[in-house]
């Protein structure tokens, strides 16, 4: 549906591609995480996906025509992008909000269906209780909600989300995660960019790996995700374990143990 | 709808008073008679003496049409940057496209430039405003914001150019045209003509028309423009047409009444307050309200102190001034700072 063909990125004055040689494909049904330490291009490669930044060399292909073919409306028709960045100048109320994802689908016929999908992707986002308030009154998590909301009202086939679940509590970051998968197991393409690797491995079909501007991996999630790549990628030590009750594969930093842990690993009491 | 309604009452019976207010008192009857006359329907209400005719006619009138006209077009424009730098602080007279404007302007009549026949003086007002708007917008905006601090830095410097320009102009200048210089500065409805209400109605009438059709898509420029694109906006046509747009309300607006501050902050601040953010109907009241609020300030320069005619631009900017400093005060606790 959408596909990356050896796109590089070169920025004005810079010297070193911040991007480069990356290609990348990503299909209907199918969940797609982009994935990399700080500075690695994913926001980049996001930004090329999404038609924000034009590769120095490379070609980004929407339904097999270049992105810059499509027309702005068409492509908002096509795919939705959820951007980190979700301020809001005036204060307008969650539901404006919202209803903004309806813009691209006035004076068409599915303009009926307004009502419906705003309705739809505040419930799934539980941002309905917050219809009435004025977005500069809620809190970033609660804003990126919103934002999110807006991204499923506009009801598109294709779904680019930058870091949803940044700013997120434990509740509503796991609510986006299974959104994000159930919008795939839709029908949908959905590309998304994580930072948590555990997260990644248990909803992802496809990861793409990066650092340093370049795709180190690409494959199937558990494939892709081994203890020894994401060392060497992160500079980070981990362990894949199986989560005792669910049997799922969950990545875990090792860590030195410390405080009240070391003390009950230890049979002290806990204070 | 209400406030649309309120609004248009507010601005007939303004109107109708400032007609009848003066040296030469009318009654409100009287006023509606010579009006109802002037369009061809006798009553009899219109008064006899003939004074009556040419003194609401060819005096008060032309003045407060123009003052209404130039209203529309600075909250309109007001709407139109707030909309596009992202930020409710921007205001013609704020970020110095007035000031661009009149350099403009002023710059046409000292030089005695001719270039476009009787259009010379809003042509040249039009290109000072329009690099004006240009400039500032260029240098403050980032990641398709303005930061408050940014935005007023900018205002100032672009201010201070022009401001220098002008002064220069002055001084080369013959005395009638110096006079008009600082008149331009002053801002004042003083003097209006019929004629050139005819020269700048159509250009308002145009940017307003514009600027409604426009209206729809700047709600989604509260977004970002990153965002906005994605939501199927054209963002860098809409720019360009929303920029000029501007620099040909603000050049309407300065042409022949000088530059009249805080409107474009004032209105369209109070009418997001009562009706919400949303641009469609926030032009339209915000273009009644800007009318209503050059009528009355006009009637109280023309009847606060008795035998003197204010500058209608510092009544303005009486009220204006310590309401930016509250707005400023307000953005930037809501903000936690200066972003």
């Amino acid at each position: 549906m959408l596909e990356a063909r050896g796109v590089t990125v070169v920025p004005d004055r810079a010297k070193a591609p911040i991007l480069a040689d990356a290609s990348i494909s990503i299909h209907p049904g199918e969940l797609h995480a982009l994935l990399g330490p700080n500075g690695a291009g994913k926001s980049t490669l996001f930004g090329v996906l999404a038609g924000d930044i034009a590769p120095t060399s490379g070609e980004v292909l929407l339904h097999g025509e270049p992105l810059a073919r499509h027309r702005a409306k068409e492509l908002a028709r096509l795919r939705g992008v959820l951007l980190q960045q979700n301020a809001v100048t005036f204060s307008f109320t969650a539901r404006e909000v919202v209803a903004m994802g309806r813009v691209p689908w006035s004076r068409t016929p599915q303009e009926d269906q307004d009502e419906d999908a705003i309705a739809e992707a505040m419930a799934k986002t539980d941002v309905t209780a917050l219809a009435d308030r004025t977005v500069t009154s809620l809190s970033g998590g609660e804003r990126a909600r919103v934002a999110l909301a807006r991204v499923l009202a506009q009801r598109t086939r294709l779904l680019l989300l930058d870091e949803p679940t940044a700013a997120l509590d434990l509740r509503h970051h796991e609510d986006v995660l299974r959104i994000a998968r159930a919008e795939a197991d839709a029908g949908s393409a959905v590309a998304v960019v994580l930072h948590d690797l555990d997260a990644a491995l248990a909803i992802a079909d496809h990861v793409t790996l990066l650092a340093r501007g370049r795709v180190v991996a690409q494959g199937p999630a558990h494939e892709v995700l081994t203890a020894e790549r994401i060392e060497e990628v992160y500079g980070q030590a981990v362990d894949v374990l199986e989560h005792p009750i669910t049997g799922a594969s969950i990545i875990v930093p090792r860590r030195s143990v410390h405080g009240a842990a070391a003390r009950l690993s230890a049979g002290a009491p806990a204070h | 709808m209400a406030l649309i309604a309120a609004l248009t009452i507010a601005l007939v019976a303004t109107v109708v008073c400032s007609l009848g207010v003066g040296q030469y008192a009318l009654s409100p009857g009287e006023v509606a008679g010579v009006l109802l006359q002037a369009v061809g329907i006798d009553t009899a209400w219109a008064p006899e003496a003939s004074t009556a005719h040419g003194v609401i006619l060819d005096i008060r009138l032309p003045r407060i049409v123009l003052g209404l006209i130039v209203g529309a077009a600075l909250a309109a424009a007001g709407v139109l940057m707030q909309a596009i730098f992202g930020n409710p602080l921007a205001d013609a007279a704020v970020v110095g496209v007035s000031s661009g404007a009149a350099l403009g302007a002023a710059t046409s009549l000292s030089l005695g430039l001719a270039t476009f026949g009787m259009w010379t003086t809003p042509v040249w007002a039009f290109i000072g405003g329009l690099v004006a708007v240009f400039t500032v917008y260029w240098i403050s905006r980032s990641g398709g914001r303005t930061e408050v601090v940014t935005l007023l830095l900018t205002g100032i410097a672009v201010n201070a150019i022009a401001g220098a320009a002008l002064g220069f102009m002055t001084f080369l200048g013959s005395s009638a045209s110096r006079e008009q210089i600082v008149f331009w500065q002053l801002g004042s409805l003083n003097g209006a003509l019929w004629q050139n209400i005819a020269l700048i109605a159509p250009l308002v009438l145009a940017g307003l028309v514009a600027a409604l059709l426009v209206a729809r898509r700047l709600d989604l420029f509260a977004l970002g423009e990153r965002t906005a694109r994605h939501l199927g906006v054209r963002v860098e046509a809409l720019r360009i047409v929303v920029i000029v747009t501007v620099a040909l309300l603000v050049c309407a607006a300065v042409a022949f009444a000088g530059i009249i501050g805080f409107v474009g902050l004032i209105i369209p601040h109070l009418m997001r307050m009562i009706i919400g953010p949303a641009h469609l109907p926030l032009m339209i009241t915000s273009i009644l309200g800007g009318a209503l609020l050059l009528a009355g300030a006009d009637l109280i320069a023309r009847t606060a102190v008795p035998m003197a005619d204010l500058p209608i631009g510092t009544i303005t900017a009486i009220v204006g001034g310590p309401f930016f400093l509250w707005l400023l005060i307000r953005t930037r606790r809501t903000s936690g700072g200066w972003g």
